[in-house]
């Protein structure tokens, strides 16, 4: 009886620690999230620790080198410190990526969890809306959104966000649709459970993997389309410390000071890089194929 | 084969109507009034509602929509507000520019993902392996419009090899000028599909090379360099064909920010401006044709991929 009862409890506990363990294998990732640790922590003191005004002026500095006394990363068009303004400019840059992604997310999950587990018409109807919506690059979705609500950092998350909505329908989906007619939920409806109920209580957790390994990976892609969309003038605006308005504006200058234009756009590789790597450590540790191989071992 | 393709270009229509509507609703929902745009901020209540009802904007939605698709069927796409001139001529110059750009950089991607793939593959956790990997992880994370300025100030202002900007040096229009102008950004929009190229590759040729037909081939004592090239390429080279036909979505949505750094004259930059000075025209035709091309490119791979692989017909 009592290994009965031990037996589900351990598998599922050596499934997780498992899971984790090969994530820890993986030492790249494990770099790579210390990295994203320590950005963490110069998102939250970052602007506590900036040594001058990101938006303060100073014509007497213009376009300094890195490694001017008092500007460790130069200055730039305007004399402002570049130090300041990548630390300033981390937050919007980085949390378009993940406001973006949350967007995607809060709009494409549920859509893809009714199409796929109700299916039918509404399914029909989803799946050709998300056609349609795939038909389109998704760089110039997000600029034809753009378009529409106006320029603005807002409007870019918004924009780039939403241009990523039919591929979180499709991930949940095809979950949703594998998922429905199993077992353990065709046993829940029999126990008398409601829609409601098996949909968050039963197949979303079960949708979760995959959904978690492109939410990681798609972070970085959303954090590289809102900089370009600042890149081409339709994200956020001048003035505003932003790695690609920062990009943008160094531009103009790359032939006397390409430092302007290489710091910002390594800023940006770096955390794309961290993100890519963390989300492929994560993809093979949560991968279900080799989960279920660890399990009947 | 006939009853796929039918099949398959009957989807494709269905789709391009949905783009159609949604492009033509996008730029309706956008701000501003084209008719004060082309009138200016002074015009009058009386000159505005004169223009408008000329230009049909005091009809309803569905009538505007379906007077809007009947002339682009017909290859008008209107007038642009800003450069007052007809926006197909414009967004056909421009497209030459585009397509002249994307072809160059998929052969750019494919030659180069497809040797780095093959090479890593052959050669599985060798050295070549791991850098050729490492490269293409490296690539595939790097922001296009970055890597156009590492290269412009490497190889135009620091060596200059190649011209920093434009499609030709002025007065010129030779064809070897516009390759010369042409290396830069082709490189730089082929370097992300590239990577994934290699990626796709090397899986796809790994999990051929196990296969038993290849220990056969083998076996027969056929030289390695055959048994890659006639046995293994060929069906490794089926997955990798669906991944080429995605990345041409990449390239046309890259092509913007590419032709934004190199001032290349294509249907990106047009849009780009066309979205900064609100000619609604010029962005809704330039939008329709990028779609347009993405759509009628992966109906070639699905082809290319039936010619390629019969199963995939049923």
């Amino acid at each position: 009886m009592e290994t009965v009862k031990a037996l589900p409890l351990t598998k599922s506990r050596r499934a997780s620690l498992s899971a984790w363990q090969r994530f820890l294998k993986d030492r790249w990732a494990v770099a790579a999230l210390l990295f994203l640790a320590v950005l963490a922590v110069v998102l939250v003191v970052g602007p506590a620790v900036a040594p001058h005004d990101p938006l303060k002026t100073n014509l007497g500095m213009r376009l300094k080198p890195p490694g001017t006394p008092g500007y460790l990363l130069g200055t730039d068009e305007l004399g402002r410190d570049v130090l300041s303004r990548l630390l300033y400019g981390a937050r919007p840059s980085i949390g378009v990526g993940f406001a973006a992604v949350g967007v995607a997310m809060l709009v494409g999950v549920p859509i893809g969890l009714l199409a796929g587990y109700f299916g039918g018409l509404l399914d029909t109807v989803v799946s050709r809306i998300v056609d349609v919506l795939l038909a389109f690059p998704y760089v110039l979705l997000a600029i034809a959104i753009v378009a529409a609500l106006g320029p603005g950092l807002f409007n870019a998350m918004l924009a780039v966000g939403i241009a990523g909505v039919p591929y979180y329908v499709r991930i949940v989906r095809a979950s949703a649709l594998a998922l429905r007619d199993q077992e353990f939920i065709q046993a829940s409806r029999a126990l008398g459970a409601g829609h409601g109920r098996i949909l968050f209580r039963h197949v979303l957790p079960n949708a979760l993997s995959p959904l978690i390994v492109a939410a990681t990976l798609d972070v970085g892609w959303m954090i590289t389309a809102a900089a370009g969309l600042s890149f081409l003038g339709l994200g956020a605006q001048p003035p505003q410390p932003e790695w690609g308005v920062m990009l943008s504006d160094g531009r103009q200058y790359v032939g006397v000071a390409p430092h302007l234009a290489l710091l910002p756009g390594f800023a940006i590789f770096s955390v794309v890089l961290a993100l890519n790597l963390v989300g492929d450590g994560l993809r093979d540790a949560l991968d279900p194929r080799l989960r279920g191989v660890t399990a009947q071992e | 084969m006939v009853a796929f393709l039918i099949r398959r270009i009957l989807g494709l229509v269905l789709v391009w109507l949905g783009v159609t509507i949604l492009v033509f609703s996008i730029m309706h929902l956008a701000p501003g009034d084209p008719a004060m745009i082309i009138l200016g901020p002074k015009a009058t209540a009386e000159s505005l509602a004169r223009l408008r009802h000329e230009l049909g904007l005091d009809r309803p939605l569905p009538v505007q929509y379906l007077r809007w698709l009947g002339n682009v069927l017909q290859g008008d796409f209107g007038r642009s507000l800003q450069l007052k001139r007809d926006v197909s001529e414009l967004l056909w110059t421009r497209f030459r520019a585009t397509a002249l750009l994307a072809t160059a950089a998929t052969v750019i991607a494919v030659a180069i993902g497809l040797t780095a793939g093959v090479v890593s593959a052959t050669r599985q956790y060798s050295v070549w392996d791991r850098a050729a990997m490492l490269l293409a992880l490296l690539g595939f994370c790097l922001p296009v419009f970055w890597l156009g300025l590492i290269l412009q100030i490497g190889l135009a202002y620091r060596l200059p090899v190649f011209p920093v900007s434009g499609m030709n040096a002025p007065g010129q229009s030779g064809f070897l000028d516009t390759l010369h102008h042409l290396v830069l950004p082709a490189v730089t929009l082929g370097i992300g599909p590239a990577a994934v190229i290699a990626r796709m590759t090397r899986s796809s040729v790994l999990e051929v090379i196990r296969q038993d037909f290849v220990r056969t081939a083998r076996a027969k004592g056929l030289a390695e360099r055959v048994v890659i090239l006639r046995h293994v390429l060929r069906n490794a080279l089926i997955p990798v064909l669906t991944i080429v036909g995605l990345q041409v979505g990449y390239l046309f949505g890259g092509a913007v920010l590419v032709e934004m750094v190199f001032s290349w004259p294509g249907l990106g930059l047009l849009m780009v401006n066309g979205i900064l000075a609100r000619d609604f025209p010029v962005v809704q035709g330039a939008v329709l044709i990028v779609a347009t091309t993405y759509v009628l490119v992966n109906l070639l791979v699905d082809v290319l991929y039936t010619l390629v692989d019969p199963r995939v017909r049923t």
